[in-house]
């Protein structure tokens, strides 16, 4: 999500390169660099300016160690000094043990707030919590219906106003005696858009506030956010008083700059960033993987977290075996496959990659679209085929019948499954050789269940990513071994 | 501007106030004693006798503001009948600096006293809203600051820094400021003369596409199927606009009819029913869940057909421009429209947020290949937010801005007009 603002840092530091010191003449360049990558990405500008200031302070004189570069040391400043910025470590949510905790969601129009409230409740559902959601937005027409679709969606009850012309605070009372009556453990107070500019408005929200008792209220920002970053959360703290924020929109292109703003701003936390569409779209937020985002450096931790989520270890016993013995057949495949969609989009993954940050959407798209193709092929085969692909290359009738089915030609067919072929080959060779030609990727090691993740390595839908130069030179020394193979 | 100049404004907006507050004054009374005619009479000529008396003074003013028209060449919102704002008169406010500002651009805009309408006083207030808190002055403390002198590099960080917090972005500051930079070492300009120049030059780079696709003022065109679509990322306000829109056009005697084509979001088709209701306008849309937008839109367009439709109103959903299978969905639209509808006229509008920051220029590039734009709408201007990245959305994506929006009301929707972006951008008072 950072990554342009990361290529602009890598232009900023090549003027360092080679000095040996770095000084106030040296750095300059660099450092207006960076103040233009990080109002490009909409950092506030008043952020930006002290951020300069304190990174300058601390990176002149900085005495260059031998074997590092001004320009990695320069880097290594700007790191620090981001991760000092957005906070040094993730913080949770603030829990009451005697009553239910209570979580009021405040922002602008249009920042997500609704869906972050279902969101934030299912994740609170998994931390086998007893939700409440409360539709205390009266004026956007329809907004209780849309909360209460997304709670029968995730399975969470939906408190709404009993009688029309119900105000907000009167809502927030009902539900919150509801809430003790029925022993829920968290509530979370969803409200209306407002402008930090509308007074009546913002004092509707601290008559809420005063009546919910929150113990988090919660900022919820559009990660697209402009310059006005600033001012919204220096109003919404000064006003109202949060006590951390949401950043929304995060799987977009965005780069998300407001995240240092609302942090250095008002001094809390961002608590959780949301990354999409789909249900287990909301993530903690991590200061420092945000501040190697930033960096180029990739994420890789949230990558192994989000891949824990989804596999049973077992599982993955079961498939490391499958895998080193080169019985991986379509079903495991297709397992494979689902593993990967449940775990978001194939490029929301293939970004967390480190080095792949750059990696062009219409690849990762062909990449899609290869795994459609694969996918209604293998739907079209039987049971005997689908556990045993050898049948397939003995039998041509077969694999003109799977073309058909399928919608494909039975070149297309012909073409998978000799790539199919290939990544059983590459997988036996991966699990038992460690890795090879993988060094380019850190942390994908001894990852649990990563080693048969089809969308890795030498997955055959994925041809479209071939021009990845650490991904290349691998491929074109297997094809030739997988040719032999079949 | 200089003091006279300021007081000569002051004085007139003084009148403008006066005016509308005695026609006002003068509406109330013909509600109440609507059957006395005769008096009706009397007071309309009394006020015609009273027009051509100010039509004189006016006469007098027009000449000192023939210089601030000189940055004001194409910028008359006036002719603009087939969009005729109607509806109850908003309240008239207090004569503050709210009411003189407007009243002081719409002068610049070159429109007599007795043709301003509260409708513009009211608009133009709320565009000026939230400076207050953020900005209050800037523009004006830079003059006082500065006096008689020359604008001095200081004071182009200055000018500077208003930009970029008004979002308009590293690039397109740089190139504004390094202009008056470039002006500056040719000659001495005055702070007033340089706040002008950079006004022009903010204007000049808004209005090239709009002067580029040759039409400037967006109506859907008579005796003939209009199509347009909003898009835009999540949460921009589309089916806001939309509602809005389709007041509007109603209003205008345009017959109308909207699409509800996102079938994503829980309740946008609710959300959308209670703004059609509200301007009389009939919503089609799918009630089966996850019903495909493309297959909404087809019923739509017949009965558009079927019903001699003007214009109609496409609701999409929302989506991010890095999400490629929502934007082919899009681009299956808006293939469906081309074939049922060869002959209609399409508008595809892109719905941009005022306080987006440089992301809304990636959303105009990305939907503009997807989505084939055709221009771009510009919504929530009432907060504080000034929508700055539309300058680089105009100036790189040749993209017209076609209306805004500041409010949440039904009416808060106008054509748009540079001249009062480009006043609320730098407002100075």
């Amino acid at each position: 999500m950072f990554d342009e603002l990361s290529s602009r840092f890598e232009d900023a530091v090549k003027g360092l390169r080679g000095e040996a010191k770095i000084s106030e003449n040296n750095i300059n360049d660099a450092l207006n660099q960076v103040k233009r990558a990080l109002l490009d990405a909409d950092v506030s500008l008043s952020v930006v300016k002290e951020f300069i200031s304190d990174v300058k302070d601390k990176a002149i004189g900085e005495e260059v160690v031998r074997g590092v570069n001004p320009g990695q040391k320069f880097i290594e400043v700007v790191n620090k000094e981001l991760i000092n910025i957005m906070g040094n470590e993730n913080s949770p949510l603030k829990e009451n043990e005697n009553s239910p905790t209570v979580i009021l969601m405040a922002g602008l129009q249009g920042a997500g707030k609704t869906t972050a409230t279902g969101k934030l409740g299912l994740y609170l559902k998994e931390k086998e919590k007893k939700v409440l959601l409360v539709a205390a937005d009266i004026y956007r027409p329809a907004a209780v219906e849309q909360l209460q679709t997304l709670g029968s969606q995730y399975d969470l009850e939906v408190f709404s106003a009993k009688e029309k012309n119900s105000k907000p605070e009167e809502i927030a009372k009902e539900a919150l005696n509801y809430a003790n009556e029925n022993d829920f453990n968290s509530i979370i107070i969803d409200t209306a858009g407002r402008l930090q500019i509308d007074d009546s408005m913002m004092s509707e929200m601290v008559r809420i506030k005063e009546v919910s008792n929150p113990d988090e209220v919660l900022l919820v920002v559009d990660s697209m956010i402009g310059q006005e970053a600033a001012d919204l959360t220096k109003s919404f703290h000064e006003k109202v008083g949060i006590s951390g924020a949401i950043l929304t929109k995060l799987d977009g292109d965005s780069r998300g700059g407001a995240a240092l703003s609302i942090r250095k701003i008002s001094g809390k936390p961002i608590k959780f960033i949301g990354v999409g569409e789909k249900i287990e779209a909301l993530q903690p937020f991590h200061p420092e993987r945000m501040a190697s985002r930033i960096l180029g450096m990739g994420d890789v931790l949230t990558l192994v977290e989000k891949a824990q989520k989804e596999v049973e270890l077992a599982d993955a016993e079961a498939m490391q075996k499958k895998l080193q013995e080169a019985t991986f057949d379509f079903n495991d495949f297709v397992k494979q496959m689902r593993l990967i969609k449940r775990m978001g989009s194939l490029g929301g993954l293939i970004k967390l990659i480190p080095g792949m940050n750059k990696i062009d959407e219409g690849m990762i798209k062909d990449g899609e679209d290869q795994l459609k193709k694969i996918e209604s092929m293998i739907s079209s085969m039987t049971l005997e085929e689908k556990q045993k692909p050898e049948v397939l290359a003995a039998q041509p009738s077969r694999r003109q019948r799977i073309a058909q089915g399928s919608g494909y030609e039975a070149k297309d067919v012909d073409k998978v499954l000799a790539d199919f072929q290939r990544m059983r080959g590459f997988m036996k060779q991966m699990s038992n050789g460690g890795m090879p030609g993988m060094g380019g990727m850190p942390g994908m090691g001894g990852m649990p269940g990563m080693g048969g993740m089809p969308g890795m390595g030498g997955m055959p839908g994925m041809g479209g990513m071939s021009s990845n130069k650490p991904m290349k030179k691998q491929k074109n020394n297997k094809k030739k071994k997988g040719f032999a193979d079949l | 501007m200089t003091n006279a100049d300021s007081d000569n404004s002051r004085e007139w907006a003084a009148q403008a106030y006066a005016l509308l507050k005695k026609r006002q004054e003068e509406q109330k009374q013909e509600l109440e004693k609507q059957e006395e005619q005769k008096q009706e009479l009397e007071k309309q000529e009394e006020q015609k006798q009273e027009l051509e008396k100010q039509e004189e003074q006016k006469q007098e003013l027009e000449k000192q503001e023939e210089q601030k028209q000189s940055l004001n060449n194409s910028a008359s919102s006036e002719n603009i009948p087939e969009f005729a704002n109607t509806l109850a008169e908003p309240e008239l406010g207090e004569f503050d600096d709210n009411f003189t500002w407007s009243a002081m651009v719409l002068a610049a805009q070159g429109k007599k006293i007795n043709q301003i309408s509260l409708d513009e006083i009211d608009w133009l207030t709320k565009l000026r809203r939230g400076l207050e808190e953020t900005r209050k002055g800037f523009v004006t403390e830079l003059l006082d600051k500065l006096g008689d002198d020359p604008l001095t590099p200081e004071s182009l960080d200055d000018l500077e820094t208003l930009l970029i917090r008004a979002d308009v972005g590293i690039d397109s500051t740089d190139k504004v400021i390094s202009a008056l930079r470039r002006k500056l070492n040719e000659e001495v300009v005055g702070g007033e003369a340089g706040i002008k120049f950079l006004k022009k030059e903010l204007k000049f780079i808004i209005d090239k596409p709009i002067t580029n696709s040759g039409t400037d003022i967006l109506v859907p065109q008579k005796g003939k199927l209009n199509v347009w679509l909003l898009v835009g990322v999540n949460g921009v306000g589309k089916t806001t606009t939309l509602g809005k829109l389709a007041y509007l056009s109603s209003r205008s005697n345009y017959k109308t009819l909207i699409a509800a084509a996102d079938t994503f979001r829980a309740a946008a088709v609710d959300q959308l029913k209670i703004w059609g209701e509200r301007s009389n306008v009939d919503v089609i849309s799918n009630q089966s869940k996850n019903a495909d937008p493309a297959a909404v839109v087809f019923d739509a367009i017949n009965s558009a057909k079927k019903r001699n439709v003007d214009l109609l109103l496409v609701d999409t959903a929302g989506r991010l421009q890095t999400k490629n299978n929502l934007m082919d969905e899009l681009a299956k639209i808006k293939k469906i429209i081309d074939k049922k509808v060869p002959d209609a006229i399409i508008e595809s509008l892109l719905v941009l947020d005022a306080s987006q920051g440089q992301n809304g220029l990636k959303q105009a590039k990305s939907f503009a290949k997807s989505a084939n734009l055709s221009g771009a709408i510009i919504t929530k201007l009432d907060g504080t937010s000034r929508g700055g990245v539309s300058l680089a959305v105009s100036e790189e994506v040749n993209l017209p801005i076609r209306f805004i929006g500041a409010g949440e009301g039904i009416k808060d929707l106008r054509p748009f007009n540079s001249y009062e972006f480009v006043e609320a951008l730098l407002a100075d008072k």
